[in-house]
This record gives structure tokens, C-alpha cells and sequence, in this order.
């Protein structure tokens, strides 16, 4: 009995460590390749173990760290403001709906809903985006289109703050004399900070990892975040190249275009890699509360 | 006496005002990003011009969908957006759900921590990084693939992005790959909730293991399997773009295997500028989406009225 129990426990294990070692391989490969050398690359291709390092990439990518900078400046530009405005847009609305006698409030749930079931498609909001909003080669395109506000999170928050917050916290606030947005600011939000963590997790991420919004709307380079350098890179090996003044300093102008995949893919995956774990707790109460009503 | 009961009716909405202030810049953006496209769908009967712009271009008719249906390319991405997806939603259910079982066992909370943390990494990661991720194992020259595995075998290098055999396990394997983490957290979320003494009776009784995670986990785990399983049918109709954009580094070769609804939507209005046949065939998406998303909201609704979503 008990040697079955134990053998069930390795069991286990073994499958657990096989799926960590299923998830974490590619990344090994990528941030090993990203510091082994040119040469060993062309020669041995991408491998977790490589026969011998070097910085080539990393070294051309600093040479000109203008670029990459710009890039993670973009990024940030565009995480940190989005998902403030999207929290505050997303909380304000999901408490209004919140109320219970407000007037109109189904009209207005309903307003919010049916862009959950119906939408126009992509073409006719590329269409009103660029031809009525001219929106293109903006950072606004990279902050309004899609991303700002997503019915499903007002409407979790709506359920948390109707289920969490009792009335009478509500109306005592109000006998105080104390405004709405006096109450909602001092009173209700520091009670949701749980949820407001793990929603702005969730929309952080989003914006974190969107490229989409680049691709369609944004072509000036100046205005390439991390994702969309990626991207460019995958349509145009040379893209790199082309964007840096690095060449000519570099000796023999040989590029590290193997390398230098990795080291940029690594830009990308690695900030939010290391933040995963602090955030952890958070991050997987958004996945399961967005998962069934989303 | 109307005059009164408007009367009473304007305090009320004055008393509110408030509220209706604080949910403005949202209806606001709603309208912007939700509900003006709504009447860009009229481009899918029109023949777009510059000049006409989007009200005012030539109509058409259904002229647009009749061409989209005249090619073989409705019946691929049709034909490619469900099988992919019925994929996922098959392998990526089971699969989940044995790697939720075998998390539940697990002993300790740190070590079911650490398990968690890693098998959430490729879900995180954007999809970009994933292609990378994906190229290198399969670069022609250099992937770990070509190199490692058939090289020291001797085996001719497969040049992997102009061969569309292998791209339907390809996808499905990178599908699972980044979104098992996910799926296994929901259903893993269930498996917490089980009283232990469940088990602890179970164990007593001489059940081992197998049965009871067929007799008291599998049973507890059924309405959450159905609830998911149903609003994934119900977005049947659509693909995750940058599944079959990026991964397959959009690779021209690759496009029966790979073009989806989501794809040819982009590749019609960025590639080949073709607005009225894409936005026919986003329209295509959007209509029978909607009806799906209506039927697997009642049948889970009849199984489950808590989760339905309306």
C-alpha cells in the first residue's frame, strides 16, 4: 500500500518535471543561442548546449542602443498610460452598472454586452479608425484600438463590487454627505484592490505583448515597440540592418542576423518572465475569473 | 399628473447624474471602437473607393460575397478555422485536464507553485516571441530540428516553411504547447475546491488512485469541462491570428494549411487592398459567430444556469 502511494508520487513528478522541461526547453534554446557565437551558430545551429559563447549579438545591439531603447520606451509608453486609462475607465463604468437602482441600468448592461456577441469585423474598424479618427502613425493607435476597454472585465468588476461590497458601507458613505466619486475613491476602491491588481495584470500583459495594433496602424519606425520590431524582423531578416547605424562600426560589417534573433526575442519575453513569479497570485485569480464569463 | 411623473423622473436621473458620469468616457469608447464599425459593415456591399469613402462608395449588392464563394478560399478558411479549432478544443481539453489531476496530487504548495509558474511562461509570452521560440527548432539552416535531431542522424534537412504537410501538427502542437498552462489553471481551480474528505473516505475504502480521480474528480470537473468545451464551440469560427500569421511566419507556401477567417481578413485589406471581400468575409465571421455563440449559450445554459453568460 504504501510503496503504491509512493510510486503514484513519482509518478507525478515525473510527468510535472516532463512539462517543465517541455515549457522551458525552447526558452533555454533561445537565451543560450542568444550568447553563443556567430560562427558555432552557422555551424552547429541553435542549441541549449553550445560549444562556444560570445556577445556578437548583444554587442551589436548595444552598439546602437538607440534602437532598442526607443523600442522599450515605446513599449512602456504604451503599457503604462493604457493600462491606467483602461483600470480607470473599467472601474468607473463597472461601478455605475454596479448601482442597484439606477435608472436605465439593464439598457446600459446591454449596451455593454452586445459587443461581447456581435462586432463589424476588422476591416470596417480599420476603416473608421484610420479614415474618421486618422489615427495612423500615432501612439494613440497603439493605446485605443481593441485594447482599452474589454466587456468582460467591467463585467467581473461589476459582479465584485456587488457582491463584495456590502450597501450599507455604500450609504453611510452617503450620510457622511460624502460625493460619489469622494465614496467610490476613499471607500469602495481600497476594498477591490484585489481585483484592480488583477485586472490591470491582465491588461497589462495585453498591452505588453500587442503587436497587432503595430501592424495594422503604424508603419514609421520611430514608433516600433519591442513586439514590433519582432515582427518586422520576421518579415524582413535584414530589418535590424537597415534601422541601425551599427553596421558600419561593427568590424568587417558581418552581422550576427542568427544571434541577433534571439537576443531581440529575449528583450521581449524576459521583463515579464521575471515578473510572473512576484505577480503569480494575482495573475491566476484574472485567468480564472475571465476564463468562464469571458 | 405627466408633468409630475416626469418631474419625479428628472430628480431621480439628477440624483444618479453622477454615476452616469462616471460610466461616460466607457459608453463613449464602446461607441468609438464597438458600435461605429457596426456601420462600416456596409462596405461589404459596396466597391470601395478612395473618393466614395465609406458611405459613399459604389454599391454593389452581394457582389462581394459572391466572388468570396466563387473561389475555393470560403470552403479552406471555413474548412481550416473549424478543424483547427475542433483540434484544440478536443486535445487541448484532455490534455489539461490530466495535467490539472497530476498538479492536484502534487505534494506541497511551493512545489504545485513552481509547477504552476512554469507551465504559465509559454502562455504569457506574446505570440511573436513564440514564432521565434517555433523558428528556432525549425529554421532551414540553423533550427535545432534540422541540425541536432536530423543531422546526427544523417537525415536530409526538411526545409520546414515551404513544406504544408507537417504545418497541421505543427500548429496543433505549438497550440497546446502555449495555451495547456491556461486550460490546466481553470480546471485545476475546480480540483482545489473538492473537500478532501472525499478522498480521505475514498482512500479508507481501499480506492486507489485511478478510481478516485474517475469516481470524485472526473465527476466534479464535468460541469466546468462542459462549460468550457461549449463557449469554445461557440468561438469556433474564430482563430487566434497570430497562431497561423506569425508561427507560420506567414509563409505564402504554407497558406492552405494554414489561412484561417482571421488570416484572409488581413491579408484582403493589407496585402491585396481587396476592403469590400474582406469585410464580406469578416461579416461572414461575425454573422455565424454570433448564432453560434447564441446556441452554446442556451445549451449551457439548460446544463449549468450559473455559467451561462447571459
Amino acid at each position: 500500500m504504501v510503496s503504491t502511494k509512493k510510486g503514484f508520487y513519482v509518478f507525478v513528478h515525473i510527468v510535472m518535471i516532463a512539462m517543465v522541461i517541455i515549457c522551458l526547453f525552447p526558452f533555454l534554446i533561445m537565451i543560450m543561442s542568444s550568447v553563443t557565437a556567430e560562427n558555432t551558430l552557422i555551424t552547429n545551429g541553435y542549441s541549449a548546449f553550445p560549444e562556444k559563447f560570445g556577445l556578437e549579438a548583444f554587442q551589436y545591439l548595444f552598439n546602437d542602443p538607440f534602437m532598442i531603447l526607443r523600442a522599450y520606451s515605446v513599449t512602456v509608453l504604451v503599457t503604462v498610460p493604457g493600462t491606467l486609462l483602461s483600470l480607470i475607465i473599467t472601474t468607473l463604468f463597472a461601478y455605475g452598472l454596479s448601482i442597484k437602482h439606477l435608472p436605465y441600468r439593464n439598457a446600459i448592461s446591454f449596451f455593454l454586452f452586445f459587443t461581447m456577441l456581435f462586432n463589424g469585423g476588422t476591416v470596417p474598424s480599420y476603416m473608421i479608425w484610420t479614415q474618421i479618427f486618422h489615427i495612423k502613425n500615432t501612439m494613440a493607435a497603439l493605446i485605443f484600438p481593441r485594447l482599452l476597454v474589454f466587456a468582460f472585465y467591467v463585467i467581473i468588476m461589476r459582479t465584485y463590487f456587488q457582491t463584495n461590497i456590502p450597501e450599507e458601507i455604500k450609504e453611510a458613505a452617503q450620510i457622511d454627505g460624502a460625493g460619489e466619486f469622494t465614496v467610490l475613491r476613499k471607500v469602495i476602491l481600497p476594498m477591490a484592490i484585489p481585483i484592480i491588481v488583477s485586472i490591470a495584470m491582465m491588461v497589462g500583459i495585453s498591452y505588453w505583448n500587442d503587436w497587432i495594433n503595430g501592424l495594422y496602424y503604424v508603419t514609421d519606425s520611430k514608433l516600433f515597440s519591442i513586439q514590433q520590431i519582432l515582427n518586422r524582423m520576421i518579415q524582413d531578416a535584414r530589418f535590424l540592418t537597415t534601422n541601425t547605424s551599427g553596421v558600419e562600426t561593427l568590424a568587417a560589417g558581418i552581422v550576427p542576423n542568427n544571434g541577433l534573433k534571439m537576443a531581440m526575442a529575449a528583450t521581449g519575453a524576459i521583463p515579464i518572465m521575471i515578473l510572473l513569479p512576484f505577480f503569480q497570485k494575482y495573475y491566476v485569480k484574472g485567468l480564472t475569473l475571465g476564463a468562464v464569463k469571458g | 399628473m405627466d408633468v409630475a411623473v416626469s418631474k419625479k423622473k428628472w430628480v431621480k436621473i439628477k440624483k444618479y447624474f453622477p454615476f452616469y458620469l462616471m460610466m461616460l468616457p466607457a459608453v463613449i469608447y464602446l461607441i468609438i471602437n464597438n458600435y461605429m464599425p457596426l456601420s462600416g459593415i456596409i462596405l461589404a456591399f459596396e466597391e470601395y473607393s478612395v473618393k466614395g469613402g465609406i458611405y459613399g462608395s459604389k454599391l454593389v449588392g452581394f457582389d462581394n460575397f459572391k466572388y468570396l464563394l466563387v473561389t475555393k478560399d470560403a470552403w479552406i478558411i471555413t474548412r481550416n478555422t473549424i478543424l483547427y479549432n475542433l483540434a484544440f478544443i478536443i486535445l487541448g481539453t484532455v490534455f489539461s485536464i490530466f495535467i490539472a489531476v497530476m498538479l492536484n496530487e502534487v505534494p506541497g504548495k511551493r512545489m504545485k507553485k513552481i509547477y504552476q509558474t512554469v507551465t504559465l511562461y509559454p502562455y504569457l509570452i506574446s505570440i511573436v516571441v513564440t514564432a521565434y521560440l517555433v523558428n528556432s527548432f525549425l529554421s532551414t539552416e540553423t533550427g535545432f530540428i534540422n541540425k541536432a535531431i536530423l543531422g546526427s542522424f544523417g537525415v536530409e534537412n526538411i526545409s520546414w516553411y515551404s513544406e504544408p504537410k507537417n504545418w497541421p501538427v505543427i500548429i496543433v502542437v505549438v497550440y497546446l504547447w502555449k495555451n495547456f498552462g491556461y486550460h490546466t489553471i481553470l480546471y485545476f481551480s475546480t480540483l482545489i475546491g473538492i473537500d478532501r474528505g472525499y478522498y480521505e473516505a475514498a482512500a479508507l475504502d481501499g480506492a486507489s488512485r485511478w478510481q478516485q480521480t474517475k469516481y470524485i474528480s472526473l465527476p466534479f470537473l464535468k460541469p466546468t469541462i462542459i462549460t468550457l468545451t461549449l463557449l469554445s464551440i461557440g468561438r469556433i469560427f474564430y482563430s487566434d491570428f497570430g497562431l497561423f500569421y506569425q508561427v507560420p511566419m506567414n509563409s505564402g507556401a504554407l497558406y492552405d494549411v494554414t489561412q484561417t477567417i482571421d488570416t484572409y481578413v488581413y491579408r484582403g485589406l493589407m496585402q491585396l487592398g481587396d476592403i469590400g471581400m474582406s469585410t464580406a468575409a469578416g461579416l461572414y465571421q461575425s454573422v455565424v459567430g454570433f448564432v453560434l455563440v447564441l446556441g452554446a449559450n442556451f445549451a449551457v445554459k439548460k446544463i449549468s444556469a450559473d455559467d451561462a453568460l447571459f
